[in-house]
C-alpha cells in the first residue's frame, strides 16, 4: 500500500483515546514483569529508609563522586539532594503519596571542562539505581546529530537519536544551538518540537540534560519557555579556583605515570594562575592539554641530552623547563592561543 | 604387540595401516570406530585391519598394490585408545585421503567406509562413532534442499519450535477420514502434520487419494487460520520413478513438503534431495529402520554418523529424537546429534558424543524432529534441550486430546508459545515449567484438559546409546 | 476469526509490558527490530508496510514501543507486528515476529476452490479485507 499516502513516520498526529492505556488480558506469564506492587502500604507501615539506601547502591555512586571529582561542591550537594528526594519519592509512592514519576530533565550550566559530561554519566548510574532509568547509558549529542540538512531529514534524525537513549540520559552539549532566533524557519525547531514531545510523553523512558555556558542557556530558555518548564533541575557548575585546578593537574600527572620536582610544582601552579586568565580556558581540559605538552617536551628534553644515561626517576620528572616553555609565560597578548 | 594376529599374512600394522605418527591432513575424511577385538588380538592390529579393510587392503598381498601411489590410498589408523569403563573396547581413529572417495556420493563414502568392514571376523564387533567430513568434501555435496532458515521463511514462523503431528492410527484410515485428522490437527494450532513412515500406497489407501484429501485439508486450515501449513506426503515408493511421480504430483497440489523414508537408500535420499531443491519442495526424512544399527554400543554406526550423511545428502528434516519421550535418547549424546544437523561449526566434545570438530561451511542447517510420546506437559523440557529450532511432534498428544484432534493441537500450541515467552522474559522456564504451563491452561481449557490428562506421563528409562564421557563439574 | 500468524498468537494479545519483555530480549541478542503493518493479512503476504527503517543500536525497548505506539497511532485498525532480525552468518534472517496490533473485527479468508480436470482442485486463498481498496479496509462503518 505504498499508494495509499499515508506518512509512514508521523508525528503529533492527534492519538485516538483507544491507545493511551493497554492492560495485561491476565496474569499469564506475568511473573517476570509487573511484579511491582499496586496496592498501597497500610497507613501505619513503616519503612527503612536505611536499608532501601543501601540496597540501590546509590552511596557507592556518590562517595565515588566525591572521592574522584575535585571541588563542584555545590554540584554534589545539589545532586546528593536530588538523590534523597527520588528515594523518599519511591518510599512515598508505596504509601500512594507521590503521584506518577517525577521529571527528571536537567540542565547544566558551567564552562568548558567543568565535569558537566562526567557528572551526567555519573547522574545516568545514579538514576538506574534509584530505578528511574532501564539501561542508565549516556549518549552525548550536539546540534549536529540532532538537525538534519534538508526537509524531512530532521525528525527522522532527532527520533533515531531519542530511541539509542531511551532507558537512558540524553545529554544535548550546548543545547542553545538548536535555537537560531535570527531564523524561524531553521530545522533546529523542529528538532525541538520533537524532543519537547518525547520529554513530555516518554518521560518514563529517558532523561534529557542540556548542557551548555550558563547565560546562553538562560537566554535559550527565554526563548523557549516550554522547554524551561519542563527542566526540573538545574546545575550549574562553577569555575575551578586555583588550588582546585591543581589539584587536577597533579591527579593527571600521577595518573599519566609522572611526578612534579618541587621546582616544577611551583612553576605548574604559576602556569595554571596565568593560563585561567586567558581567553578560551576550558578549565580540565586546559589543564589536561598542559600535561599532554608538558609530555612532549619532557620526552624531548630526555632525547636531546646526548650521552647522559636516563634513570626512571628521569623518566618520570617533570622540571619547570617543561612548562615554561609555554606561550603563556612569553605572550602579552592575549589573543594567541594558548599551549 | 607380543601375540600377533596371525592369519597366515603379514599382518595389517606392518602392511602400513597403523601409523601412530600421522598427523591427519586438514582434507583427510577421519573416522573413530568403538572396536571390540577378539581374544588375542591386539587392539593395534584391529585398528589397523580396520583401515585396511576400510580402504585398500585384502586379506593377502597382492603385487598390483605396487601399481599405485599406495601410501596415499591406505587407510591410516593413527591412534588406538582404550574406552575408559569399557574393557576390551578401543577407540582407533583412522584416516582416509579425500581422493578415495567420488564428489558428492554419500553412496561411494559409506561403501568405503562401512562397506565391508563390519563382517570382520578379527572384531568381536565394531561401531562407526563419529566421521570428520573435510570442508573440502563437504563443498562437493548439496546439502539441505533448504535448510531451516528457507525453511521459516518458506513457512513464515519464527521464533518458536515448530509443532507437528503424525495421523494415527498409522494405518488402516481412508483416505477421507485421513484427511480429517490432517485438518482437525492444523486448523486447531500446528504447524504441519505428518505421514507415517509405513503409509505409502497401500489396499486400504492409495496415494494419489491421500494427496488429494489431504491437501483439501492443508488448504482449509490455511484459510482457517490465515498461517501456512504443510503436510509431510510420503513419497516411498518401491521405484525411484514412482516416487519422482508422487513427488511432482505433491507439487502440483501446492504442498510445501514431501516425505522419505532412510529406507528408500542414500542414493534416492540424495536424488530426492535435488528434486526438492530445483522445485522448492521441503523434504522431510524419517529415519526408519536406524535403531537397527544405531541404537547398540558396540556395534553398528552412531547416529551422529548418520545425521551427517544426512545432512550432506540434503534432507531438510530428520528425526533426532526428542530426550523426554518414549524413544531411546541420551540427552547429552541427543544434543550432539541437534549440534551436528544445526551449527555452522560443531566443535568436538566428549560429553555430547563427538570426537571430531566438524565445519560445515556455508551448508544450510537440517532442522531436527522430536517425535515419539512427547505431550504438551513436557513442553519446559522439550525447549530446553532441543532449543527452538526443531519440529515437536506431538502424535498422541495431540490426536488422543479427551476434546478432540483441534484442541489437541490447539493445547500444545498455546504450550510452546507460553514457554517460549516466558524463556524471552528471562524466567527459568525449565525449574518453574509447570506453574507457566499452569498459567497458561487458566485460559486455554484445551491445555487444561491435556496436562490433566498427560501431566504425569513420563518415560524414564536407562539409555543405552550414551557418550563414554561424563561431564565433570568444575571447581570453581 | 483471529489470524494466527505471529510467534505469540495463541496466547491472549500482549500487553505493553509484555511486549517490552520480548523486545528487550531481542535487544539483548542484538537483533535490530522493526514494525510493520499491513490491511492484507494473507499467510502469504511477506512484506508488509514498513514503519519507518528498522531500527539499529537501541539500548532499551521504550524506544521500539514508542515506534509501536506511533504506528498504532497512525493505524489503529491495522495488523502491526514487531519483528527481530538475527544478520549471523548461517542465520540471516527474521528471528522473532509477533503481531502486537489487530483490527477489531478479523474478517479472515475464503478458500475458493477451482475444480479442474481429473477431480484435482486449485486453491486459492481469498482475504475479505482486499475486497476494499487498500487504505479504506478495517475502517468504521459510516
Amino acid at each position: 500500500m505504498a499508494s495509499d499516502g499515508h506518512p509512514r513516520i508521523a508525528f503529533g498526529a492527534g492519538a485516538p483515546a483507544a491507545l493511551s492505556s493497554r492492560s495485561a488480558p491476565s496474569a499469564d506469564g506475568g511473573g517476570a514483569l509487573g511484579g511491582r506492587a499496586c496496592q498501597p502500604e497500610p497507613d501505619d507501615a513503616v519503612v527503612d529508609l536505611a536499608t532501601a539506601r543501601q540496597v540501590s547502591g546509590i552511596d557507592e555512586v556518590l562517595d565515588a563522586m566525591e572521592q574522584e571529582l575535585v571541588g563542584l561542591a555545590p554540584v554534589k550537594t545539589k545532586i546528593r539532594e536530588i538523590a534523597a528526594l527520588l528515594l523518599v519519592d519511591a518510599e512515598r509512592a508505596r504509601f500512594g503519596l507521590t503521584a506518577g514519576r517525577p521529571s527528571l530533565h536537567m540542565s547544566f550550566t558551567g564552562d568548558p571542562g567543568t565535569g558537566k559530561t562526567t557528572v551526567a554519566l555519573r547522574m545516568a548510574d545514579l538514576l538506574k539505581r534509584l530505578g528511574y532509568l532501564e539501561r542508565g547509558h549516556l549518549v552525548a549529542v550536539g546540534r549536529d546529530e540532532l538537525v538534519g540538512q534538508y526537509v524531512g531529514h530532521t525528525a527522522p534524525k532527532t527520533k533515531e537519536v531519542l530511541k539509542r537513549a531511551m532507558g537512558g540520559v540524553l545529554f544535548i552539549d550546548e543545547a542553545y544551538y538548536l535555537y537560531r532566533a535570527d531564523n524561524e524557519r531553521d530545522y533546529g525547531q523542529e528538532s525541538i518540537e520533537i524532543l519537547l514531545q518525547v520529554m513530555e510523553n516518554q518521560r518514563d523512558d529517558l532523561v534529557v540534560i542540556l548542557a551548555g555556558y550558563k547565560d546562553r542557556m538562560d537566554t535559550f530558555f527565554q526563548a523557549n519557555p516550554g522547554m524551561s518548564s519542563r527542566i526540573a533541575h538545574h546545575i550549574h557548575f562553577p569555575g575551578y579556583t586555583l588550588d582546585e585546578l591543581e589539584q587536577i593537574g597533579l591527579l593527571m600527572v600521577g595518573q599519566a605515570g609522572y611526578r612534579l620536582s618541587p621546582a616544577a610544582g611551583t612553576t605548574f601552579r604559576d602556569y595554571l594562575g596565568r593560563r585561567s586568565g586567558q581567553p578560551r580556558f576550558a578549565n580540565a581540559r586546559s589543564v589536561r592539554n598542559a600535561v599532554e605538552r608538558a609530555r612532549l617536551r619532557h620526552a624531548s628534553r630526555l632525547v636531546q641530552q646526548s650521552g647522559a644515561p636516563v634513570s626512571k626517576d628521569d623518566l618520570m620528572r617533570f622540571e619547570p623547563g617543561d612548562f615554561l616553555a609555554s606561550r603563556v609565560f612569553h605572550s602579552g597578548s592575549g589573543d594567541a592561543p594558548a599551549t | 604387540m607380543t601375540e600377533r594376529w596371525n592369519a597366515g599374512v603379514i599382518p595389517y600394522a606392518e602392511m602400513g595401516y597403523w601409523k601412530p605418527d600421522y598427523q591427519p591432513k586438514p582434507t583427510d575424511v577421519l573416522a573413530a570406530f568403538r572396536i571390540t577385538p577378539q581374544p588375542g588380538v591386539p587392539p593395534e592390529e584391529a585398528g589397523a585391519a580396520v583401515a585396511g579393510e576400510s580402504s585398500t587392503a585384502t586379506w593377502t598381498v597382492v603385487w598390483t598394490d605396487r601399481l599405485t601411489a599406495y601410501d596415499n590410498y591406505q587407510a591410516k589408523c593413527y591412534s588406538v585408545e582404550p574406552v575408559p569403563g569399557n574393557e576390551g573396547q578401543y577407540i582407533a581413529r583412522i584416516a582416509y585421503d579425500i581422493d578415495l572417495f567420488e564428489e558428492g556420493s554419500i553412496a561411494n563414502l559409506t561403501s568405503s567406509i562401512i562397506g565391508n568392514v563390519f563382517g570382520f571376523k578379527a572384531l568381536k564387533a565394531l561401531r562407526l562413532e563419529d566421521m570428520r567430513i573435510p570442508l573440502h568434501y563437504v563443498k562437493t555435496f548439496q546439502g539441505p534442499a533448504h535448510g531451516i532458515v528457507m525453511e521459516r521463511e518458506y513457512l513464515n514462523k519464527y521464533g518458536r519450535p515448530l509443532l507437528g503431528a503424525t495421523t494415527k492410527p498409522k494405518l488402516g484410515l481412508s483416505a477421507r477420514n485421513y484427511g480429517r485428522v490432517v485438518f482437525e490437527a492444523l486448523r486447531g494450532g500446528l504447524d504441519f502434520t505428518k505421514d507415517d513412515e509405513n503409509i505409502n500406497s497401500q489396499p486400504f489407501m492409495r496415494w494419489r487419494d491421500r494427496f488429494l484429501f489431504t491437501m483439501e485439508a492443508v488448504n482449509r486450515a490455511q484459510s482457517e487460520t490465515g498461517e501456512v501449513k504443510g503436510h509431510y506426503l510420503n513419497v516411498t515408493a518401491a521405484t525411484m520413478e514412482d516416487m519422482y511421480e508422487r513427488a511432482e504430483f505433491a507439487k502440483e497440489l501446492g504442498s510445501v513438503v514431501v516425505m522419505v523414508d532412510l529406507t528408500t537408500g542414500y542414493t534416492a535420499i540424495q536424488s530426492l534431495a535435488r528434486w526438492a531443491r530445483n522445485n522448492g519442495v521441503i523434504l522431510h526424512l524419517h529415519r526408519a529402520g536406524h535403531g537397527t544399527y544405531t541404537r547398540q554400543k558396540n556395534h553398528g554406526v552412531s547416529f551422529r554418523v548418520i545425521s551427517k550423511w544426512m545432512r550432506l545428502a540434503g534432507v531438510d528434516h530428520i528425526h533426532a529424537g526428542t530426550v523426554v519421550g518414549k524413544l531411546e535418547g541420551d540427552p547429552n549424546a541427543i544434543a550432539g546429534f541437534y549440534d551436528t544437523l544445526r551449527l555452522g561449526y560443531v566443535p568436538a566434545d566428549p560429553v555430547k558424543g563427538l570426537y571430531f570438530d566438524q565445519d560445515w561451511g556455508s551448508l544450510p542447517g537440517t532442522m531436527p524432529v522430536a517425535s515419539g510420546g512427547i505431550h504438551a506437559g513436557q513442553m519446559h523440557q522439550l525447549l530446553h534441550y532441543l532449543g527452538e529450532d526443531v519440529i515437536l511432534q506431538f502424535g498422541g498428544g495431540t490426536i488422543g486430546h479427551p476434546m478432540g484432534i483441534a484442541a489437541g493441537a490447539t493445547a500444545n500450541r498455546v504450550a510452546v508459545e507460553a514457554m517460549v515467552k516466558a524463556r524471552n522474559e528471562g524466567r527459568d522456564y525449565f525449574a518453574e515449567g509447570e506453574q507457566i504451563l499452569k498459567a497458561a491452561a487458566k485460559h486455554c481449557r484445551e491445555l487444561d484438559v491435556a496436562l490433566a490428562t498427560w501431566g504425569d506421563i513420563t518415560f524414564n528409562y536407562e539409555s543405552t546409546d550414551t557418550p563414554d564421557a561424563v561431564a565433570m563439574p568444575t571447581s570453581r | 476469526m483471529r489470524i494466527t500468524q505471529g510467534t505469540f498468537s495463541y496466547l491472549p494479545d500482549l500487553s505493553d509490558d509484555e511486549i517490552k519483555a520480548q523486545i528487550q530480549r531481542a535487544l539483548g541478542q542484538g537483533w535490530p527490530l522493526s514494525v510493520e503493518f499491513t490491511d492484507d493479512p494473507h499467510p502469504r503476504n511477506t512484506y508488509w508496510d514498513m514503519w519507518g527503517l528498522p531500527m539499529f543500536d537501541l539500548h532499551d525497548a521504550a524506544a521500539v514501543l514508542y515506534e509501536v505506539n506511533e504506528c498504532r497511532r497512525a493505524y489503529p485498525r491495522h495488523y502491526i507486528r514487531v519483528n527481530a532480525y538475527d544478520a549471523a552468518r548461517g542465520r540471516q534472517t527474521v528471528a522473532l515476529s509477533f503481531i502486537v496490533n489487530r483490527p477489531p473485527d478479523e474478517p479472515g479468508f475464503r478458500l475458493d476452490r477451482q475444480e479442474t480436470a481429473d477431480r484435482r482442485v486449485r486453491y486459492t486463498t481469498h482475504s475479505y479485507a482486499t475486497e476494499r481498496p487498500a487504505g479504506a479496509r478495517y475502517q468504521e462503518a459510516r
